[in-house]
């Protein structure tokens, strides 16, 4: 099924939780934030929620800045 | 003796605090970053990179041990936006402080001071100890430390322009009218800009570009280190009047006929 993830369209498997998408792509939970159809998801419940095709992810992190 | 440099409760070894942006590479960001003897850094949040093209977290160079993350609000133009990078920042877990810019023209990135006001109101309910980029009007500022915010940070001169201090008058007074840290933000471009900011007694400055862009930016660094303590020093010292005539430091009397 076709999630949003950081604006560009992706396949994932259907009915996969957000921990399960972070380890697909390879991320540390603990390094990212992550933000369900405008909703931030705290770490211990990401293993809780489920995508729906259609759902928006942001997954962001810090970067150099001032 | 100084008294201690406390913003939002927690107590801040320096008064100078750096950011993380544009460094040619992380190596020279960390030395650069240590020389400034920093212990507040700032970063900002922005998309993770799937396809792993781009560099990743900073916090592979940089201990959050060691340093205090203070996310930043960069690139919102409004509120709402600003609001929504905060709570982001807020969930990656270090702290509850942000640096909040809200943005209002993109020539100049001065900022917009009512969505500043409004975001401030909004983050401060949510428990966040708000800094607030501003620019160096008086009565923002008065209304910035009215809806709490943590500590106030007028510009020296727009961000990444290394102007240095251009409303010395307008920061001193903003300085002497509100209770909370008056810390400069943005414009600082060389040690000496550093110290003139410095001896108008604010209680910090926050710089990027001026270390990130010089030529050595790790000599720099340590350059700004030292400015910034001078400045403060100097502050507290309490400087001689100014005179338009001259005065003879050494004795008149005594002189040979």
């Amino acid at each position: 099924m076709e999630i949003v993830v950081n604006g560009e369209p992706r396949t994932v498997t259907a009915g996969a939780t957000l921990l399960e998408l972070l380890d697909t792509w390879s991320l540390d939970p603990r390094a990212v934030v992550v933000e369900h159809n405008r909703k931030i998801v705290r770490r211990p419940s990401l293993g809780d929620v489920r995508v729906e095709p259609g759902d928006k992810i942001e997954l962001v992190q810090f970067v150099g800045g001032g | 003796m100084d008294t201690p440099f406390v913003v939002g409760g927690h107590t801040f070894r320096s008064r100078l605090m750096i950011g993380t942006g544009k460094y040619r590479d992380n190596e020279t960001m960390v030395r650069a970053i240590e020389a400034t003897g920093a212990d507040v850094v700032t970063v900002a949040v922005r998309r993770v990179d799937l396809d792993r093209t781009a560099d990743g977290s900073i916090l592979k160079y940089l201990d959050p041990k060691r340093f205090f993350l203070l996310a930043n609000t960069a690139g919102c133009y409004t509120a709402d936006e600003a609001v929504r990078y905060a709570r982001l920042a807020r969930e990656a877990g270090f702290n509850d402080f942000v640096k909040l810019e809200v943005i209002g023209d993109q020539e100049t990135l001065l900022p917009d001071v009512t969505g500043l006001l409004e975001a401030t109101r909004t983050l401060v309910a949510e428990g966040f100890k708000v800094l607030a980029y501003t620019n160096e009007d008086l009565i923002t500022a008065l209304r910035l430390e009215e809806a709490g915010c943590a500590a106030v940070m007028p510009l020296a001169s727009p961000i990444g322009s290394g102007l240095g201090l251009l409303n010395p008058v307008s920061v001193r007074t903003i300085k002497r009218r509100l209770r909370v840290p008056v810390i400069v933000d943005a414009g600082v471009g060389t040690a000496s800009d550093a110290c003139i900011t410095m001896e108008q007694g604010v209680d910090g400055i926050l710089m990027n570009t001026a270390v990130a862009a010089a030529r050595d930016p790790v000599q720099m660094a340590h350059a700004m280190r030292l400015a910034v303590e001078a400045g403060r020093a100097s502050y507290l010292a309490g400087r001689m009047p100014k005179r338009e005539v001259a005065v003879p430091s050494s004795p008149t009397e005594g002189m040979l006929d």
